[in-house]
């Protein structure tokens, strides 16, 4: 088992020599996960285990997208995705051009997900999602917009709980096992690299969705990435967390008020 | 226990949530330490089962948002669909990664953190249930000198998950529901 002292001196070593900063990570999540890799890998040492990340950037791509967590569904939470499909997106709507930001997107489940909502509206064609994350792999994933098919009966499901009226499965096209998702739902999708720890603000946006992310980050580090969502909304514009995270231990709550009951806060000021 | 309780952690799956009912009313409600409870659950955003234990006990119920600060004499509830882990500072975080005896929540990283972070200080108790997730938790709780209760399994709905334990970790008591909440008001 990697203990406290040992995951410090890997983070120390990732930052160094390739500059990503996990220091302000969650402690307990990120030992679970670096102990996961270290069993799946079958280490012999810990010596060993760090040999390797100093050594091998090909394992350092591999050690990202381990240690960061890349569970993700679409639609998920329906209920957020109702209110966002009924109350929120019918405001952005009076926009002439909309810009939305996915922090964190990992696979790209929910940047589909919305993209389905912003077509049905009608407002796909006046809107821009950028879609980010650190970790490039997922990014190709993301790109690629192909999904497992088993999960479909799922995303199906979830699709109808938001209040999907459409054929959920018009929106793919089965082969095999995966379902390939239909092209024109990404062509208004950028995806980026950028790393919320260590990367600026790049634009300002009517819509952030960072959804179950900064579970992974410890309360220093959030209130970094919330300044820095802070910085990059406008005015009216939307804050869209996990169902379980908050902006109440951040100083910029005062500036937000919250949408109902959902994660979804309104910048006021 | 010669050790001062700092939290109790309370896992659970088929079966265990008659026993939680029977235990919660009967608490004091001067507890000095956090009660932790993780119970397998569906995925759904309702709040029945938080409704459910609020309306049996006088102490604040509370199902975890993240990085929820562990306050003594609350009753904490892991959420639907995330792992809940302890963490140095004495808070939660909540972790959304791939399940783990095909749960989510599961027990093992609840008490397997707790174990980490309260090492002595903490006690750990293991319910009804269909399969063996808390068993390693147990381990963990146990390893790093805190205690260890399971829910005695003759009395359990589902006996497989406190068997288990049994088989598997040493555990310090095997207790009937009525002994399981004597010892706690005892602490």
């Amino acid at each position: 088992m990697i203990d406290e002292e040992e995951l410090n001196i890997i983070v120390t070593d990732v930052f160094d020599l390739y500059g990503y900063d996990f220091n302000l990570y969650s402690k307990a999540s990120l030992k679970r996960r670096l102990n996961r890799l270290f069993i799946m890998d079958k280490f012999p040492s810990f010596a060993e285990f760090r040999h390797k990340i100093n050594s091998d950037p090909h394992y350092l791509n591999r050690f990202v997208e381990e240690i960061t967590v890349n569970v993700t569904e679409m639609f998920r939470d329906p209920s957020f995705y109702k209110v966002l499909k009924n109350e929120i997106l019918p405001s952005l709507g009076t926009h002439p051009f909309i810009r939305i930001w996915h922090a964190g997107c990992s696979t790209g489940e929910e940047v589909y997900s919305m993209a389905i909502l912003l077509k049905e509206a009608g407002l796909l064609q006046k809107s821009l999602i950028y879609a980010t994350d650190l970790n490039p792999s997922v990014l190709v994933k993301a790109r690629g917009g192909i999904f497992p098919l088993s999960q479909m009966q799922l995303y199906s499901e979830n699709y109808i709980a938001t209040g999907g009226a459409n054929d959920f499965s018009s929106y793919y096209t089965a082969n095999y096992d995966r379902a390939i998702f239909n092209a024109d739902l990404r062509e208004k999708m950028i995806f980026s690299t950028h790393n919320l720890v260590s990367d600026a603000s790049f634009n300002e946006f009517h819509l952030i969705l960072c959804r179950n992310v900064l579970i992974y980050f410890d309360q220093e580090l959030q209130e970094k990435v919330f300044k820095l969502f802070d910085s990059s909304l406008g005015k009216l514009a939307y804050l869209c967390l996990g169902s379980k995270e908050t902006i109440r231990f951040s100083k910029i709550e005062n500036n937000y008020v919250q949408h109902g009951k959902e994660k979804i806060w309104r910048k006021i000021k | 226990m010669k050790n001062n309780c700092n939290i109790i952690a309370i896992g659970g799956s088929a079966g265990s949530l008659e026993v939680l009912l029977k235990i919660l009313p009967n608490l004091k409600t001067t507890l000095k330490f956090a009660v932790v409870i993780v119970l397998h659950r569906k995925k759904t955003s309702d709040t029945t089962l938080l409704d459910l234990l609020n309306s049996r006990t006088d102490l604040p119920v509370r199902e975890v948002e993240d990085k929820d600060i562990i306050t003594a004499g609350t009753i904490f509830i892991a959420p639907p669909d995330y792992h809940l882990l302890a963490e140095s500072n004495n808070t939660f975080s909540l972790d959304y990664s791939e399940k783990i005896n095909y749960s989510r929540p599961s027990i093992d990283p609840t008490f397997e953190t707790i174990a980490d972070v309260y090492k002595k200080n903490a006690l750990a108790i293991l319910l009804s249930g269909a399969n063996a997730d808390g068993v390693n938790g147990l381990k963990a709780i146990k390893n790093n000198g805190g205690v260890v209760i399971v829910q005695n399994p003759e009395t359990a709905e589902v006996p497989y998950m406190p068997e288990q334990a049994i088989l598997n970790v040493d555990v310090n008591y095997v207790l009937n529901v009525d002994q399981i909440i004597e010892f706690i008001n005892g602490l």
